[in-house]
């Protein structure tokens, strides 16, 4: 019972630090160079008053980052299958998937433009790309981590080979695709804010965060920006958030990262 | 009348890994329908490598093995294999577990229940269905292993060290356990053991290996009546047949001079 009021407390004393210490900086810094830095209460009055766009920004990035990730996804989990299959498939499939990983995404974004327009298609896209690697290693090596004896054991009552993937290497990946998933899940909101930022557009309603940033950028209204950023955290800890539920809800009941209900 | 075919037979079977040496040499011998044979020798000398031979899971080098006159891979023999560990899917519950095999041959999963509830309820942990393996004890957790052995109703049981990891007590329970299941269906098994009493208690037939090259040199009747309870750990005859294994198995374990 401590241990969670702690949990609740701690965080609560450590932000009222932040913030006084905000306000402190702030009071000390010369006057022409305050506009740098809004006060707390300017960005908390900044979040209020544009909130109706701030949420829609937000959810436009929301809808990008949620493409682009099941997208990436989908494909990473087929492909770490087919992987999984054969050694061939993976040694001339990996050195491309590092050079994937290395690209400059936002180099990307003007070619993206050109191909298939700017906004939703573009973000997704570019969140696919930053999504995809952390997937498709980490759920390969959970598909070839399988424990020999449970494999052995497959073999004895002669399974098939989609059998063992299905009943043995897929389940026994779960783990491991989470590990990904956690990673892709706080890469995609940033991907799709960074993609919105190079590739954005306001036509159709569908300017993001990224687009609102140039905007405010450009007008100084430092309040604003402060507030564009929290609302991309938000973004950004929703699907943390919901990843770590997905998470919990397929291994907590056998996986050894979760404490044991009865005990 | 034409003898039935023997359950396992072993014919001048020879076993190498690579070009390493012969880890089983000369090995001859014959399994009835309904023995219970032991198996016991130094460690390394080729037990496990024995069983994965019965098994399919692994090929002579030179020589032959039939089951029922059949080669093991093709072999129609219903066959269930227990290892040392419970090999247990952690994500599945033990009903599901106990069933895997049955789902392997494509029975869908509402046909397995009546196979499923049988067989947890001989190894008495029918109320555990639905818990995941790490609820369950160690004991507990080989007893579902040798559930899901059951569930095929085989005919042939390898099991190798099955009661290694646990205490005694629990040991010598699952032992009178597996004697019972015995009495229930007519079953051949080869059972590896470093226990001398378990491998006395629980078989007809024990082999005494030795090791560099894994060979049987000798095989010792237990004339010790079925079905046999504690009390049989108690009896002279018992008491007897494990000094003398005793006395077999230091010979096998000391090299020749
Ligand atoms: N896949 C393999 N490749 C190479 N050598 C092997 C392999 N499997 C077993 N061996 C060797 O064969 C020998 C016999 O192994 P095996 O596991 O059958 O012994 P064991 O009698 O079961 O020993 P233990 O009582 O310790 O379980 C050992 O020397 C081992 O190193
Ligand atoms: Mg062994």
């Amino acid at each position: 019972m401590n241990a969670k009021i702690t949990c609740l407390v701690a965080p609560v004393v450590s932000a009222t630090t932040f913030i006084a210490f905000w306000y402190g900086v702030r009071g000390m810094m010369p006057a022409d160079k305050k506009f740098m830095l809004p006060l707390p209460h300017d960005v908390a009055t900044a979040l209020v008053e544009n909130h109706t766009v701030l949420l829609h920004a937000s959810l436009n990035i929301a809808l990008g980052a949620s493409i682009g990730l099941a997208t990436a996804t989908v494909l990473a989990v087929g492909l770490a299958i087919l992987m999984s299959t054969s050694g061939f498939i993976r040694t001339s499939l990996y050195p491309h998937l590092m050079m994937l990983q290395m690209m400059p995404v936002i180099a990307l974004a003007p070619i993206l433009v050109i191909w298939v327009g700017p906004g939703l298609p573009s973000v997704s896209i570019i969140t696919f790309l930053i999504c995809f690697f952390p997937l498709v290693v980490n759920t390969t090596q959970g598909l070839l981590s399988t424990d020999q004896k449970l494999v052995e054991m497959f073999d004895l009552y002669r399974a098939s080979r989609w059998q063992q993937i299905r009943r043995l290497r897929i389940p026994a990946a779960m783990p491991y695709f989470f590990t990904g998933l956690r990673i892709s899940g706080i890469l995609a909101s940033i991907g799709a804010i960074v993609g919105d930022f190079s590739a954005g557009s306001s036509a159709n309603d569908g300017a993001g965060l990224g687009f609102l940033i140039i905007i405010y950028g450009a007008q100084f209204k430092m309040a604003e920006l402060f507030a564009t950023v929290i609302s991309g955290c938000l973004v950004g800890f929703s699907f943390v958030l919901v990843v770590h539920r997905m998470s919990w809800f397929f291994l907590h009941q056998w996986h050894d990262s979760y404490e044991r209900s009865d005990r | 009348m034409v003898a039935p075919p023997p359950p396992v037979h072993f014919n001048a079977v020879t076993k190498h890994f690579g070009d390493g040496p012969a880890v089983l040499d000369a090995i001859n011998f014959t399994a009835r329908e309904g023995d219970f044979i032991a198996v016991i020798g130094p460690s390394g000398c080729g037990k496990s490598t024995l069983l994965r031979l019965i098994a399919g899971l692994t090929t002579p080098s030179s020589g032959s093995l039939s089951l029922q006159r059949q080669p093991p891979v093709d072999a129609v023999v219903e066959l269930a294999f227990v290892f040392q560990e419970p090999t247990l899917l952690p994500w599945a519950r033990v009903a599901a577990n106990v069933a895997l095999p049955l789902r392997l041959r494509g029975v869908p999963s509402n046909e397995c229940a009546d196979a499923v509830h049988r067989c947890l309820t001989q190894v008495r942990l029918a109320d555990r269905a639905d818990a995941f393996p790490r609820q369950l004890s160690g004991g507990q957790q080989m007893r579902v292993s040798i559930a899901r052995a059951l569930a095929l109703n085989p005919k042939l049981l390898l099991l190798d060290e099955p009661f290694g990891a646990l205490d005694e007590m629990t040991r010598n329970h699952l032992n009178e356990e597996l004697l019972t299941l015995r009495e229930q269906a007519v079953w051949t098994a080869f059972f590896v053991t470093h226990s001398i009493s378990e491998a006395v208690f629980l078989a007809n037939r024990v082999l005494v290996m030795s090791a560099h090259p894994g060979r049987i040199q000798h095989e010792v009747t237990v004339d010790l009546p079925y079905p046999r309870t504690a009390a049989t750990r108690q009896s002279s005859r018992f008491l007897e047949l494990t000094a003398q294994l005793s006395q077999l198995l230091h010979a096998a374990e000391t090299p020749p001079a």
